[in-house]
């Protein structure tokens, strides 16, 4: 007890010094990012080493949380967005232009948003076992012509974002048909998760052949397991994109730090840490420093992305679309 | 003493109708209902009725056998077919799919015989999980039942050669299955996570899962609070059902008695009735011991502090439960029993959302987190602790009220000489019920948590998302351990020295 009192002590008093780091940066972000498992520790690291300032993460879902809070948000920055909430996002008003320079950007899209800034994305993608899976679909359309034997899962639209991307793809693909085709999917659909995680759980328990997951969850399995096995199907119709964002607020108190940081972001230090952190493709980062096992993937030809206006308008009636053509 | 009855009363109050008219009061009420809400409506109330009816039934022939046979383990088994019930809804899911997936137990057992596979997938799968979670307390309500009809009757009803079922079990069930099959009608009423991976689909969607949809994702708090005041209502109407239906306001604590029964045969179907329980509800345990092992290898970093962090939120959940539920009964009356009642009714992340609306002008809500989820996960447990304590501190004033009044003992006095003494065993029931309810509920810290704040089910959930679905059946395994193991002492510690 007494020794552990004395050292303690002792550390507090070494440790005192280096406390000149007052400033803070108060970043949101998702709780995925900020764990111990996510992307967020060595992003911290790296930006406390350059920014002579202390991240201080505070987790949690990040549009729900800004609206409540409104303009007593603490945040500097929000960090984790996705793109499909874009619009409701820029609707609470809360947030200040970037100020980097997009040209250093490189999605397959054109991306000049002042106040959104895309820090990494990837594709939708259903995921499956190549050593298990023989009629591999080629297209969706050969997806929802599969035979009825095939089991997926998905996650709902109404409480994911990539249930609601999926939606908008089909839509996107199918048009007028979208509904039809959801219901011929149906049969196939084994079940439908309210996010993710509980999804690719069922894959990997060997509950389903194909889950709805991204381009980018082989490199996972190949980079820290390495294991070759999991493979995304490609679509000739095209993949829908993921793009998360970062923005800073404009009643931040620090607004330099936050400008620092969004300046961060696009920044190759932080781009490569993107890839096997938060298994995703790095936004600012050209495709030949991508880490090895993201070269090998497979890559869609064609992105599908609908700007923010269209994909708010369209979601209610591809929710509308799915949830009629799955209960049927 | 009536007043600390009135406190515990008000803060439940404020808890669950309080929190909810906050959300109202931030974004207003929504005042219209979808097609989809009323399909939701119509599964929810549907799903939870046939939930109930499977439950009542099929605990019938188990309780029966329990009562009448006297054998070896059956204290034990007893005791573990109450886990289901404790385990924490994100375990539960691992292993029943662990026996009725696709790669399940019982779809291996059915190719031997060249039959399946079925799938779990469904609304039959959320039927399912809801019979495995509320079968041991049918069969505790109903055994209950059993014990209360006095040996003499069995050994008159003997003696005359009397038909025992006609005369005797048939009355008694008539007048114990109805109270049980309400209550727990209202359990699935407004359970939500169940729904969730089971349930196969938009047609399997319940009501709370439109309100975590509204509030975590549409962030639509008109809708949520909506929705919840459409639960308030229906768990309203069921609960006015069970009281005309005359149920238990009881979960029954000591059943180590065995019925005197002096009737040959039946002992086919008693062995059969209790293999079979055994089998369902002790399957899914043995598979989410056997999916944990692996994980148990690499655990992560911050396991043990998360699993410090959910003992000290469930204890904590825990001795503010037993307080409540202990005023409430003390306190009895109308008032009592709506504060039984209402977190039933209530959602829990309405109540987080209420919360963070009334905490946030005052205090950084990630500050409060732990205590957050304490306080909820106390509330939401009220209504089963205090089902255990109320009759046991009812029958305690009934016995020795009276002697109590003429040595003047009252308020504390009253409580240590009087009270406790009698209510050892459902006191430690009540808390081991409690604080294994508390380890398993991911509850409002997801909304609130800030760094180093996880606790267990947080963590897991944390690891799925980063694809380490082994690392978090690893979790999910210590979690179940240390949930049982928190119900067996609290269980356990009110037994010693107790009179049966």
């Amino acid at each position: 007890m007494h020794h552990r009192l004395i050292a303690g002590l002792a550390l507090a008093l070494a440790a005192s010094p280096a406390v000149a780091q007052d400033r803070t940066l108060t970043v949101y972000a998702p709780d995925y990012f900020a764990s111990e498992w996510g992307p967020g520790p060595a992003i911290k690291e790296a930006f406390e080493a350059e920014c002579d300032c202390t991240i201080d993460y505070q987790t949690g879902d990040l549009l729900p949380r800004l609206k409540l809070e409104g303009a007593r948000a603490e945040a500097d920055v929000a960090i984790g967005f996705d793109s499909t909430e874009m619009k409701q996002a820029r609707e609470t008003g809360l947030f200040a232009p970037h100020g980097v320079d997009t040209g250093a950007l490189t999605l397959p899209i054109d991306w000049d948003d002042e106040v959104f800034l895309p820090f990494d994305w990837s594709y939708l993608a259903f995921v499956y076992d190549n050593e298990a899976l023989d009629e591999v679909p080629g297209s969706f359309e050969e997806l929802v012509a599969a035979s009825d034997d095939l089991r997926i899962a998905i996650q709902d639209p109404r409480s994911s974002v990539s249930g609601l991307s999926l939606a908008l793809w089909a839509e996107e693909v199918f048009g007028d048909e979208v509904e039809a085709k959801w219901a011929k999917l149906a049969p196939k659909i084994t079940t439908v998760t309210p996010g993710w995680s509980e999804a690719y759980g069922l894959f990997t328990e060997g509950e389903v052949d194909m889950v709805l997951s991204y381009t980018t969850s082989p490199a996972y399995h190949a980079i820290a397991e390495e294991d070759d096995t999991v493979s995304a199907a490609i679509f000739e119709e095209g993949h829908y994109m993921t793009i998360e964002l970062a923005a800073r607020l404009a009643g931040s108190e620090e607004p330099e730090l936050a400008e620092q940081f969004m300046q961060f972001v696009v920044s190759p230090e932080f781009q490569s840490l993107i890839p096997t952190s938060n298994w995703s493709y790095p936004s600012a980062l050209p495709q030949a420093e991508w880490p090895e096992g993201f070269q090998t993937i497979a890559m869609p030809e064609k992105a599908i992305w609908l700007p923010e206006d269209e994909a708010d308008a369209k979601r209610d009636a591809a929710i509308e679309a799915w949830r009629q053509g799955l209960s049927q | 003493m009536r007043w600390p009855g009135g406190i515990a009363a008000g803060l439940v109050i404020a808890l669950t109708l309080g929190t909810l008219g906050a959300v109202a009061w931030r974004a207003g009420f929504a005042l219209r209902l979808g097609p989809a809400d009323w399909a939701a409506i119509r599964f929810t109330v549907w799903q939870a009725a046939l939930s109930a009816a499977l439950s009542v039934t099929l605990a019938v022939p188990v309780a029966r056998a329990l009562a009448r046979r006297r054998f070896f383990g059956r204290a034990a088994l007893v005791t573990l077919l109450g886990a289901p019930f404790i385990l924490p809804v994100i375990v539960a899911v691992i292993g029943l799919i662990g026996v009725f997936g696709r790669g399940g137990l019982l779809n291996e057992a059915l190719a031997l015989f060249g039959l399946g596979p079925v799938s779990v997938y469904g609304w039959h799968g959320v039927v399912l999980a809801h019979v495995f979670f509320n079968l041991p307390l049918a069969v505790r309500l109903i055994l209950q039942g059993w014990l209360a009809i006095p040996a003499e009757r069995f050994r008159l009803a003997a003696s005359l050669g009397a038909p025992v079922g006609r005369l005797l079990e048939w009355p008694m069930l008539r007048a114990v299955a109805p109270g049980a099959f309400a209550v727990i009608f209202l359990i699935c009423l407004t359970s939500f996570a169940v729904a969730l991976t089971l349930g196969g689909g938009p047609r399997a969607t319940t009501v709370e899962l439109a309100i975590y949809q509204a509030v975590r994702f549409d962030f639509d708090l008109g809708r949520a609070a909506m929705l919840a005041v459409v639960q308030f209502g229906l768990c309203g109407a069921a609960a006015m059902a069970l009281r005309a239906a005359g149920a238990p306001e009881t979960l029954g604590a000591g059943l180590d008695r065995v019925v005197e029964r002096h009737e040959p045969g039946g002992r086919l179907i008693d062995t059969l009735a209790v293999a079979l329980a055994a089998l369902f509800l002790m399957a899914p345990l043995a598979m989410i011991v056997g999916r944990g092992l692996p994980g148990l290898l690499e655990l992560p970093a911050g396991l043990w502090a998360a699993a410090a962090r959910s003992i000290a939120v469930a204890l904590g959940a825990t001795a503010l439960t037993l307080v409540m539920a202990l005023a409430l009964a003390l306190r009895g009356g109308a008032l009592a029993r709506l504060s039984m009642l209402l977190p039933l009714a209530a959602s829990g992340l309405v109540m987080g959302t209420g919360l963070f609306v009334v905490l946030h002008p005052v205090i950084a809500p990630r500050d409060v987190a732990l205590v957050v989820t304490m306080l909820v996960n106390a509330v939401m447990a009220l209504p089963f602790a205090a089902r255990v304590l109320a009759p046991a501190v009812a029958q305690a004033e009934a016995g020795h009220g009276r002697l109590a009044d003429s040595l003047g003992l009252h308020g504390l006095s009253r409580l240590r000489w009087l009270i406790l003494p009698r209510i050892r065993r459902p006191l430690g029931f009540a808390a081991g019920l409690t604080a294994a309810l508390s380890m398993g509920d991911l509850g409002v810290i997801a909304l609130f948590a800030g760094d180093g704040q996880a606790t267990l089910p947080l963590l897991m959930v944390r690891l799925m998302s980063a694809y380490r679905m082994e690392q978090a059946a690893g979790v999910a395994l210590v979690l179940l351990a240390i949930s049982l193991a928190l119900f067996w002492a609290f269980d356990r510690g009110g037994r010693v020295d107790a009179a049966a």
